[in-house]
């Protein structure tokens, strides 16, 4: 179906090649969260994962910082249509948490401070994918992006960056988190448009 | 889907309501959201999201646009669009920041920071349209007496039962006792259905506003899980 506007010029000039369908480039850092701000201290952040058996682990967040943080430099895509480019991010891998734990999940769900949840796919999770971050452009995290830490997930879109992130469970199923049992898409690709369920 | 624009209206001198005829589109609840793309005629598209203003489930429904300076799409919608053009739509979106009359008797308070009185505009409208008696109060921010939108119509609800305040941060209206200030504490306390009532709280408007006002708010007692925020930068 072909709809045209009449006189619409739009910005195709500046169209990069880096941006999936859909989504324009944003240079400040919009905010979106379905209620208040978590406000945790470090020193109160305590950080679990659980498997699929119900095994657990937990992490102190001197004990997050001693797994070795990395750098991240990547593009950031908001379901709402907003990109961001050239963003640097500090954080530790989910790798790392992950190394010694024996598990045959097929899927993940995220957890938060205020009780936020999201899911994603093993597939899209692990392997240099997602990242427990903790500083943006160099300077700590701030409460309502999310600080003191958040999921990084850049290749999904960003409500699968999960804020104040606290904890992850294995599953063996997949499960819809808190925006996907409200209509948004379980997986989240932006170069795919999945938006929406 | 396609929409076509119905109706247009002025609102304030940067902002213009539109209303689009959308027939396949499926009834909406107070409080969701639409995506618009626009396509030029060699193919280019341009995506936003717009949240509704009009009633739950109404037909046209309607958006207000604010145009941001150097904006991409907003400048089209606010000053270009005409009656008869069409676009595409997707939607309605979104079942978090929503009110439904269904919800029965416990009070709600909306807290609009600018441009974020529209959704909560929905709520108000749903309201009235459903000839619910749920007690509604509406603190509206607003930089001066220029940009308030749907004025008239907030008048008359205050004269039908919604308690309406309106706060400048700027410039008050000729005449006013008021003093230009952001909303703080003091007027949260002074204007809202008090935490002891348990309301809901809606809170929609640019992010320091609506930081501001939800820390505020749960420093004053009001239970996190009532509270809802949508709020959003520039939608250029």
């Amino acid at each position: 179906m072909a709809i045209f506007s009449p006189g619409f010029r739009g910005r195709r000039h500046e169209r990069n090649p880096d941006l999936p369908p859909g989504q324009y480039e944003e240079h400040g850092f919009p905010v979106l969260t379905a209620g208040p701000t978590q406000r945790v201290r470090t020193d109160d952040w305590k950080f679990t994962l659980t498997t699929e058996t119900g095994e657990s682990k937990s992490w102190s967040w001197d004990d997050m910082m001693a797994l070795g943080p990395e750098t991240i430099d990547t593009n950031i895509h908001c379901v709402t249509s907003w990109s961001k480019f050239g963003t640097t991010w500090r954080g530790v891998s989910v790798d790392k948490l992950l190394a010694d734990v024996d598990t045959k999940a097929g899927y993940v769900m995220a957890g938060s401070y205020g009780g936020y949840t999201t899911n994603l796919p093993m597939a899209d999770f692990t392997g240099g994918q997602a990242w427990v971050a903790f500083e943006f452009d160099g300077a700590p995290l701030a409460a309502e992006h999310g600080g003191p830490a958040r999921l990084l997930v850049p290749h999904l879109y960003f409500w699968k960056s999960a804020k104040w992130v606290n904890s992850l469970t294995l599953m063996t199923h997949d499960q819809a988190g808190f925006w996907e049992s409200l209509g948004y898409n379980m997986h989240g690709d932006p170069w795919l448009e999945e938006r929406y369920s | 889907m396609t929409a076509t624009v119905v109706s247009e209206r002025r609102e304030t001198a940067t902002a213009r309501t539109l209303r689009f005829s959308v027939p396949d589109i499926r009834p909406a609840v107070a409080g969701q959201r639409i995506d618009i793309r626009l396509s030029g005629d060699d193919g280019y598209t341009a995506q936003r999201s717009y949240s509704l203003s009009s009633a739950a489930g109404a037909d046209p429904i309607e958006i207000t646009v604010e145009r941001f300076k150097d904006g991409e799409v907003s400048p089209y919608l606010v000053d270009d669009i005409t009656v008869g053009d069409m676009l595409e739509v997707r939607g309605p979106i979104g079942g978090w920041l929503v009110w439904r009359p269904e919800e029965g008797a416990r009070p709600v308070q909306l807290i609009a920071g600018g441009s974020g009185v529209a959704p909560l505009m929905s709520m108000l409208r749903t309201r009235e349209a459903a000839g619910s008696t749920t007690p509604f109060r509406l603190l509206y921010g607003v930089t001066d007496p220029d940009r308030v939108y749907y004025s008239d119509e907030l008048a008359h609800l205050a004269e039908h039962g919604v308690t309406v305040d309106i706060r400048y941060s700027r410039r008050v209206p000729e005449g006013s006792a008021l003093t230009p200030r952001r909303i703080g504490r003091e007027d949260l306390e002074a204007l809202t259905v008090p935490a002891s009532e348990q309301p809901w709280v809606f809170v929609c408007g640019p992010t320091g506003f609506v930081e501001a006002v939800s820390d505020a708010l749960l420093a004053m007692g009001y239970d996190e899980q009532r509270i809802r925020t949508e709020r959003f930068g520039p939608t250029s």
